[in-house]
């Protein structure tokens, strides 16, 4: 049962590694170019491992950003994260000793990968879930090395891979859409964040969409509930 | 040392956003974060598509087509095959295709 565990969870990584690859490296280059080596790029992606705060904190580190700025820009960079966790209580139940590394790492991309709460069949869903996690992340780790240490000298243009993220967000909805008859809370995602965008603008309406999302469902919890 | 600061303070203000409903809801879930922990996820990963597509111009030129056509792509396909791996190699290659040759 562990070893096909182990390549359940490969292989449920695989759409990550590609997309982590390419990130890592994004992330790595912008660093080197800030003038951090290998040792600063791989202690960010192994102790923060968030690939938009890690962006974001090039600039903070490079232009020596107070450690309260540091702080809230964390803050509104990262918090969805409180989302995914609030969606994961009952599903990390009962995941014992892996369940610290797996809060600790769960990034957008982890998240969409373990979201709907399934696990393959006849594998070890505990193990499964953090050898996910623990795959993602060292996915993060190796991309981030390689592009600081490599820098600008890929072969070929890699142009547009860095819509593999993009790709995978929109692989994990239509999943979910055709997995339910009930698509309100898709469509109030989508439709929430839509207005949010138009109305506060690309720079801020991260946040004002999640107090959209969140007041919609929580006045639509009668009739979501009942439809269950 | 600076840096290592403020990479400890990124690091810890994550982790802290990551921890803290798990902490805070340790002995039992209410019913209405347990509500929220099932109607969120389709929510965050629509709310997600639309953060990744936010920097799309659809009144100028290339009018969003490329990202129009690949989400169609990896939509499609994922329908199609119910296989994350396939929906988002077509789709990303596509996407590298049209804006590196066409667009």
């Amino acid at each position: 049962m562990k070893r096909k565990t182990v390549k359940q969870a490969f292989y449920t990584s695989l759409p990550v590694l590609a997309g982590y690859i390419v990130l890592g490296i994004g992330f790595g280059i912008l660093l080197r170019n800030a003038g951090y080596g290998v040792l600063w790029a791989a202690v960010m992606s192994i102790s923060i491992y968030a690939g938009s705060l890690q962006y974001v904190g090039v600039g903070l580190i490079a232009s020596g950003a107070s450690l309260i700025t540091t702080a809230a820009t964390s803050l509104m960079v990262n918090a969805r994260h409180l989302f995914y966790s609030i969606s994961m209580i009952d599903k990390y139940k009962g995941a014992g000793k892996y369940k610290p590394y797996m809060i600790f790492a769960l990034t957008d991309e982890t998240y969409s990968l373990l979201c709907d709460g399934k696990a393959p069949d006849r594998v070890d869903a505990n193990l499964y879930r953090f050898l996910v996690s623990l795959f993602n992340h060292s996915y993060w780790i190796i991309g981030g090395i390689i592009g600081n240490l490599l820098g600008a000298v890929l072969p070929f243009s890699s142009a547009g891979i860095e819509f593999s993220m993009t790709a995978l967000f929109v692989a994990s909805l239509t999943e979910q859409w055709l997995a339910t008859r009930d698509h309100v809370p898709a469509l109030t995602g989508l439709l929430s964040t839509l207005l949010c965008l138009i109305v506060f603008g690309r720079d801020s309406f991260l946040i004002p969409a999640m107090l959209l999302i969140t007041l919609v469902l929580t006045l639509l919890r009668g009739r979501e509930e009942g439809a269950k | 040392m600076k840096t290592a600061l403020i990479i400890a303070v990124m690091a810890i203000v994550t982790a802290l956003l990551r921890f803290l409903p798990f902490l805070v809801f340790r002995s039992k879930t209410p019913k209405y974060v347990s509500y929220l922990g099932k109607v969120l996820p389709p929510a965050v990963m629509g709310m997600l598509v639309i953060y990744c597509l936010k920097d799309v111009t659809p009144m100028a030129y290339p009018y969003g087509i490329p990202e129009l056509i690949a989400v169609a792509c990896v939509a499609g396909v994922q329908a199609w095959k119910r296989s994350a791996i396939a929906s988002i190699l077509s789709g990303t290659l596509i996407y590298m295709v049209l804006i590196q040759l066409v667009f």
